[in-house]
């Protein structure tokens, strides 16, 4: 029998005092696609780092088709056939598509690129992953591309390498739409077929049953579990990465609706929102579905006064929180910007963690004040004694795991920033919460708690509107949802009388 | 191609603002300004500047930065100027001076590879260091040297010669057009763009980052040595205290071509025309007699309109 393409045998690996891996196994099959599980800072970055040749293991041998394999940088991995695409991929948005897929290896004559055969070689490339409805012409510069766009091309990148034999996945389809996700899963079973194996790295356990044979699941370093996909359920994963019992990780206490805090009437955007209206009220979570592109980001941009308006109203109720009232009640605010909507008490919380829901070089502390640094003395002075009590206070309330107020937050894993970022919100002591994909690329139990502060939040009296693309999210924690769809959202429905089945379809099919 | 998509080209820009002020200049100033040998005039003193900023867009378009271009034509005069007192040979006197040059470029890209600290800071140091070793080496004072035919490269050219300008300007357009089809068509040109547009991805596609570091501060510096060479022309003297502030003119004709301080844009033809453009300035200010302290204001302006419309363009595209 030939030997399996990878072995990771008792890899260990530490940062300083911290055990990031274990003795850490894992076995990949030639043309396997395998799932590699576990909640932020399980250890799959790390061994997935080993793997591709961004670290070294402290202990353990790996093995690549049966020969000994210990590459000292990711070239090196690459040159043996084993190839990462990370989250956000790393591509150079100067470069036109076709010199991205090919950097490094293009077709040259004398030193001087050869354009046309580039050109045709990078269209046969994107032809494996691109869907029809979503064509990428190799001529275009990576900087007007689309998120989903990007990670198609670095996805399509690795796997038009002529040697690749090992594929790393990390959360490839974060930012993917419906019909991409099929035409990358396409792709992955044409790879797979011919050979190539798949680690594939994920936090939508539906779409891991879908394309993984198999599974290895990691906790705090350690291998938890191993197994075939198809005999293990969704839930069962989830208890295996988690460690513990979780009925259900969606927090949905009895809430009290109240009085109206936001009434958008026909909201335009510059391209989008076109028209958009929606109420939102006190004690209520209202979550917006739908599919990418369908202007849910622009819709609570526009609402905050982030992106422009063009027409339509937005009327914000009372503010009773923590800043003084500067509105009137039931006053039309046209646009705004974020600071007056601050004023007012709304809060965005954003999509974008890392470039805009936190300032990576800030700390803890800094982060979470930013907004209201007023309250922490008079007259400009920002008073350091209080803003490290306040914080202490917020980093308990929420149990931000973190070594103080005083640690710069690109420190933090990234369930704990976003909680920094949501403790900002609660902070300012905001009435609206706009949650942009809240729980985006955050492992399973950072997920739970913020479900369980939006349910507080919603409890308490506060308005929660939540943009998210994980249905199972939506219908578990808002009381209503309402689909957007080419810039314009539909009849608000309530959660309890809908299944995912009716989202995707409002979304995606003509009525 | 459409009218429209000619308009995105990064150097459209600074032609359209040199075309509308040289014919300002043109009719304010129709008997002096609007004649071609003003226009060669022009040239040969655009000549030190733009080559200077075909190496610095190169730099720039790696997504570095390079402050000790005004010392290194200094030094170069200077070692230009000793060299030909010393009785070497034309030959030998310019190689060195492109050498010295070169050299300085070396440094810079190795100090910043090693000690992994950031250009400005780098070049910064070097900048001085440079200013502080040419005048040692002139002992603080200009030196003179027979030019031995040098001084023609950069001359008006004579009555009947065939070929309109000089040596110096041919040299910066060849250097120019050189510089511009290295970015656009080689691998190495390429992997400059995309070093400046993403160095980590770069890095992961198995270029080496420092490689190609170390290749632009040696071409930028390499520039430098041959502006050096024709500055050496222009004034016939070693001049330790020559092109202070030249590094901002350098940047401001990179930048106004449509340049970017964080790497992966920039144009060769763009900082041309942005050099040419500073020129302009300078010349037309002077013909129609306004003031230099006016000239400096308008430069300025001129920067930081020629940005604001380049952001501008960004957001069409």
């Amino acid at each position: 029998m030939a030997s399996p393409r990878l072995v990771v045998e008792a890899v260990s690996r530490a940062f300083g005092p911290t055990q990031a891996l274990a003795a850490v196994s894992l076995t990949v099959q030639a043309g396997e696609v395998h799932a590699l599980l576990g909640e932020n800072g399980a250890g799959k970055s790390t061994l997935m780092a080993i793997v591709s040749g961004a670290e070294r293991a402290d202990a353990g041998q790996l093995e690549l088709d049966g020969v000994p394999y210990q590459p000292q940088n990711p070239g090196e991995a690459r040159a043996l056939g084993v190839h990462m695409v990370h989250q956000e991929p790393h591509l150079c948005a100067d470069l036109t598509v076709a010199e991205n897929l090919f950097l490094g290896s293009e077709p040259v004559r004398y030193g001087w690129v050869r354009r046309q055969s580039l050109l045709a070689q990078a269209r046969q490339a994107l032809w494996r992953v691109t869907s029809a409805s979503n064509p990428i012409d190799p001529a275009t510069l990576v900087s007007k591309l689309s998120p989903s766009q990007r990670q198609l091309v670095a996805i399509a990148r690795a796997l038009a390498q002529p040697n690749c034999r090992l594929l790393i996945l990390d959360e490839p389809t974060a930012s993917l739409s419906q019909a991409d996700v099929a035409a990358l899963f396409r792709a992955i079973r044409e790879v797979s077929q011919a050979g190539v194996s798949v680690i594939y790295i994920s936090h939508f356990l539906e779409e891991v049953g879908q394309i993984a044979m198999s599974y290895t699941v990691l906790r705090d370093g350690v291998n938890v579990a191993t197994g075939d996909i198809a005999e293990t359920s969704p839930k069962e994963l989830i208890q295996k990465m988690a460690g513990r019992k979780l009925g259900d990780i969606f927090a949905h206490t009895e809430r009290q609706p109240g009085p109206l805090a936001l009434r958008v009437t026909d909201l335009c955007g510059e391209k989008l929102p076109k028209g958009a209206s929606l109420e939102l009220f006190r004690g209520e979570i209202l979550g917006i579905s739908g599919l990418l592109g369908a202007g849910r980001s622009e819709l609570l941009r526009g609402i905050f006064g982030l992106t422009e308006v063009r027409s339509g109203d937005v009327l914000v109720g009372a503010f009773k929180g923590g800043v003084s009232p500067k509105t009137q009640i039931g006053k039309v605010h046209r646009s705004a910007t974020p600071a007056q909507r601050l004023a007012q008490g709304l809060g965005l919380l954003s999509e974008d963690r890392k470039q805009e829901g936190i300032s990576q070089k800030l700390s803890v502390a800094e982060n979470l004040t930013l907004s209201r640094l007023s309250a922490l003395g008079a007259f400009g002075y920002v008073s350091s004694r209080r803003q490290l009590a306040v914080v202490a206070d917020w980093i308990a309330r929420l149990g931000i795991v973190c070594q103080g107020p005083l640690q710069r937050a690109s420190e933090l894993s990234g369930g704990n920033q976003q909680k920094v970022a949501f403790a900002r919100l609660l902070y300012h002591n905001v009435d609206v919460l706009l949650l942009d994909e809240p729980t985006r690329g955050i492992d399973v139990r950072s997920r739970g708690e913020i479900y369980r502060l939006m349910d507080a939040a919603a409890r308490e009296g506060k308005a929660v509107l939540m943009v998210s693309s994980y249905l199972p999210e939506l219908l578990g924690v808002c009381d209503r949802i309402q689909v957007m769809r080419h810039g314009k959202l539909g009849e608000a429905r309530r959660a309890s009388a809908l299944n995912e089945h009716d989202l995707l379809a409002e979304a995606m099919l003509n009525s | 191609m459409n009218g429209y998509k000619f308009l995105k080209n990064p150097w459209v820009g600074p032609f359209l603002a040199l075309l509308v002020l040289l014919l300002l200049f043109s009719f304010l100033s129709p008997d002096t300004f609007a004649r071609s040998a003003n226009l060669t005039t022009m040239l040969r003193q655009t000549a030190v500047l733009a080559i200077a900023s075909v190496g610095m867009t190169l730099v720039m378009v790696q997504g570095g930065i390079d402050l000790s271009v005004g010392s290194v034509v200094a030094i170069t005069t200077v070692v230009v100027a000793r060299a030909l007192r010393a009785d070497l040979g034309l030959g030998e006197v310019v190689v060195l001076g492109v050498a010295t040059g070169a050299i300085a470029g070396l440094v810079n890209g190795l100090l910043v590879n090693l000690l992994n600290i950031t250009p400005f800071i780098v070049t910064l140091g070097t900048m001085s260091v440079l200013r502080g070793a040419a005048k040692g080496l002139a002992n603080e004072q200009k030196i003179d040297a027979n030019p031995r035919g040098l001084d023609a490269w950069m001359a008006p050219v004579q009555q009947g010669e065939p070929w309109l300008f000089p040596a110096g300007v041919w040299l910066a357009m060849i250097l120019a057009a050189l510089a511009a089809l290295f970015l656009a068509y080689t691998r190495w040109g390429r992997h400059v763009v995309a070093v400046g547009s993403n160095a980590d991805n770069a890095r992961l596609c198995g270029i080496s980052v420092e490689r190609v570091r170390l290749l632009v501060y040696v071409l930028a510096g390499l520039c430098a040595g041959i502006a050096g060479v024709l500055e050496f022309s222009t004034l016939t003297v070693g001049d330790p205290t020559d092109s202070v502030g030249l590094e901002l003119e350098v940047i401001a004709a990179v930048v106004i071509g449509g340049g970017s301080l964080a790497g992966g844009q920039g144009s060769v033809a763009g900082a041309l025309l942005g050099a040419f453009l500073l020129t302009t300035i300078k010349t037309g200010c002077t013909h129609v007699g306004v003031p230099n302290w006016v000239q400096e204001i308008v430069t300025g302006v001129i920067i930081v309109v020629a940005m604001g419309v380049d952001r501008l363009r960004q957001k069409l595209r």
